[in-house]
């Protein structure tokens, strides 16, 4: 993680009532992004990644409450004026989401979309949005932009529209491109091009992103660092080759594990991590992980681990009983 | 019409023979399935990949009956499924089963778990209430599900995972020999998916099953399948033993599919020469072979002429004019 952070979340901590009372969806996470890098944040459904991408964009739901800073570019989010706010979503801090249909309007053709993008955010007549929007869209890689303008969500496929998506996104160059989920929804070949497509995209732009999935496989090859989160923690954090390299959590081994490779034999039985998440409206008194983890003590259940730093102080993890460090820790 | 063939072990336990599934979109015809032939024998698992929209749900579909091919024979244990009506069909269904997708969705939400694992046996016409729950709890155990604790329970209880174990439990309680397994792990999470994939395999083992496994992940594939099938725009360009197949794929498109997948290794750089374009629309494939518009090693006669499924390998067949090995 550089110094020069560009966007830095500090103790954010999102909280929303439910019906079976109060829901923990984000707890005091602390990440920084620095210009031109990408951060991947990976965890299973309901670990809080997506809300916590939509706490650095200011779109929670109403009801939920929101604690601690969202510092971009110098100015804390959380403090910013609505309009002011407005202005900034779209032109420097952009989003992509997992399924484009939920980002485009269905009734508009992409041309309009585009257009309307550019001409809120800069000051471009009809002719020169238009201009550029055909640009952009050849540079998503659309086949004949110029009659794409004219059509309408339905007529893409999924990988098209996502590329549409992504166009948006990138209209007004953005400095931090919030991608979340984005090929979940898409093919294994289409994934592959759209990912090389923001990495493309991001060098060329010098760019932030913040990369989140599910798949530990996506952010190996294609970010700097790596946040993982559990039931609304980070767990663990780290430049991606040292991550890889040396996973301390049980739970981002684990993770990695219960990936079927292309590399075991057919019928090797997968080390599959037993049980399921806990349930986010009773918070565990201890290691929200210990439950599920193989290497869980006494003390596990009972205390919350804090983030702990292992050989860097970029690499962190919060873990009673690191991988590798087990001496030292049972101390 | 019904021709009952003597079982042989060695035959497989199911023939799909030049198998063609076509249906109407407007004024357009959609070649969802186009002469795809392959066997599964008794105890084994075929994967069976591609893309979305390639046609490998309608085959699974077909294959069962639930979409009435076109044309082509399916053969299970020598009985002709596409030429069976009425209570012959019904008394074959008790031995193929299915698995879907979406586990949540494959459950009626207002009734209790207990009848919805119960309902093939009532379908089935066993009509002792107690003989019924008997045989509910023992496949809820198997599954790895309390008994005690879910019959009485809604599907919405419970999570992803869990559902899918119920639907397990519902395609095992007839006993079938045959389970069409449609994507089954696609809407899990990583860390349960693992304990799926591991709960068919043993369940496989313990109820003696022959599977068809439906997926787009290959390593997903390749963890739970004897041989795979990769298809593409409704045809198959490639079968063969998954050490192999994966190890030395023949067909362009395998090693393309083999290539795309992301490797949770930062030393593996992603790959960026691979992956052009899209399939196209099958209500207008391409002539020859089908894949040739995305294919590197494309030349006018992959245009004029269908590839025909040939060997390459012991056991490995691939459809393409310029194969890899």
């Amino acid at each position: 993680m550089t110094d020069n952070g560009l966007l830095s979340v500090e103790d954010v901590q999102v909280d929303l009532p439910t019906p079976r009372g109060n829901l923990r969806a984000v707890d005091r996470v602390n990440l920084r992004v620095g210009a031109g890098q990408t951060l991947g944040v990976v965890g299973e459904s309901g670990c809080g990644k997506t809300m916590l991408s939509r706490a650095i964009l200011q779109l929670l739901p109403k009801k939920a409450k929101l604690s601690g800073r969202v510092m971009f570019d110098g100015q804390d989010l959380l403090q910013l004026a609505p309009e002011k706010l407005r202005k900034l979503r779209g032109r420097s801090l952009a989003v992509v989401f997992q399924d484009p249909m939920t980002s485009l309007n269905p009734v508009l053709t992409i041309g309009t979309q585009l257009i309307e993008t550019l001409q809120e955010h800069l000051e471009l007549d009809d002719a020169s949005a238009t201009r550029r929007s055909v640009e952009l869209l050849a540079a998503v890689g659309i086949p004949a932009p110029e009659q794409r303008l004219a059509q309408y969500p339905h007529q893409l496929s999924g990988g098209m529209r996502q590329r549409v998506a992504i166009a948006i996104a990138l209209s007004c160059e953005p400095r931090l491109l919030i991608a979340d989920e984005p090929t979940t929804a898409l093919d294994v070949t289409i994934q592959a091009q759209i990912l090389d497509l923001l990495a493309r995209e991001q060098r060329r732009r010098h760019m932030a992103m913040i990369l989140i999935t599910h798949d530990l496989g996506v952010v190996a090859g294609r970010t700097d660092d790596v946040a993982v989160m559990y039931a609304g923690r980070v767990v663990e954090r780290a430049p991606t080759p040292a991550l890889f390299k040396k996973m301390r959590m049980p739970y981002t081994e684990a993770l990695l594990a219960a990936l079927p490779r292309l590399d075991t034999a057919p019928h090797t039985p997968l080390p599959a991590i037993s049980g399921r998440p806990p349930d986010p409206t009773r918070p565990l008194q201890g290691c929200s992980f210990s439950p599920r983890c193989r290497y869980a003590a006494a003390g596990c259940h009972t205390e919350k681990p804090a983030l702990t730093q292992a050989e860097s102080p970029e690499h962190v993890y919060a873990c009673f009983h690191p991988i590798g460090i087990h001496a030292e820790a049972g101390a | 019409m019904l021709q009952a063939v003597q079982a042989n072990p060695n035959e497989p336990l199911l023939a799909v023979d030049d198998l063609v599934v076509e249906y109407p979109v407007g004024a357009k015809i959609v070649h969802a399935v186009s002469g795809v032939s392959l066997q599964i024998a008794r105890g084994e698992t075929l994967g069976l990949v591609g893309e979305s929209g390639c046609g490998k749900s309608t085959l699974g579909r077909a294959v069962l009956q639930l979409r009435r091919p076109t044309s082509g024979r399916v053969l299970f244990d020598g009985h002709d499924l596409t030429t069976m009506q009425g209570d012959a069909l019904r008394q074959m269904r008790r031995r193929v089963q299915l698995i879907f997708q979406d586990p949540i969705a494959s459950l009626n939400p207002r009734r209790k778990i207990g009848d919805i694992v119960a309902e093939p046996l009532v379908i089935a016409g066993v009509k002792d209430a107690a003989e019924r729950e008997k045989l509910v709890h023992e496949v809820m155990s198997a599954v790895g599900l309390d008994p005690s604790l879910v019959v009485g329970r809604l599907p919405h209880e419970f999570s992803g995972g869990q559902c899918q174990r119920i639907c397990i439990a519902r395609a095992l309680i007839l006993n079938p020999e045959f389970i069409v397994c449609d994507e089954p792990v696609s809407a899990l999470d990583v860390s349960i998916r693992a304990q799926i994939l591991n709960l068919l395999e043993e369940m496989k083992g313990r109820f003696g099953l022959t599977l068809l496994f439906i997926a787009h992940d290959l390593a997903v594939v390749k963890a739970v399948s004897d041989r795979v099938a990769v298809m593409y725009l409704g045809r198959l360009c490639e079968v063969g033993p998954s050490e192999q197949l994966f190890a030395r794929p023949a067909h362009p498109y395998t090693a393309l599919l083999i290539e795309a997948i992301p490797v949770p290794d930062p030393d593996v750089r992603p790959t960026e020469t691979i992956p052009v374009g899209e399939p196209p629309s099958p209500i207008a494939p391409p002539s020859g072979c089908r894949f040739r518009t995305r294919c590197p090693r494309a030349d006018q006669r992959c245009s004029d002429e269908i590839p025909e499924l040939r060997a390459v390998a012991p056991g490995q067949l691939v459809a393409c004019h310029h194969p890899l090995i």
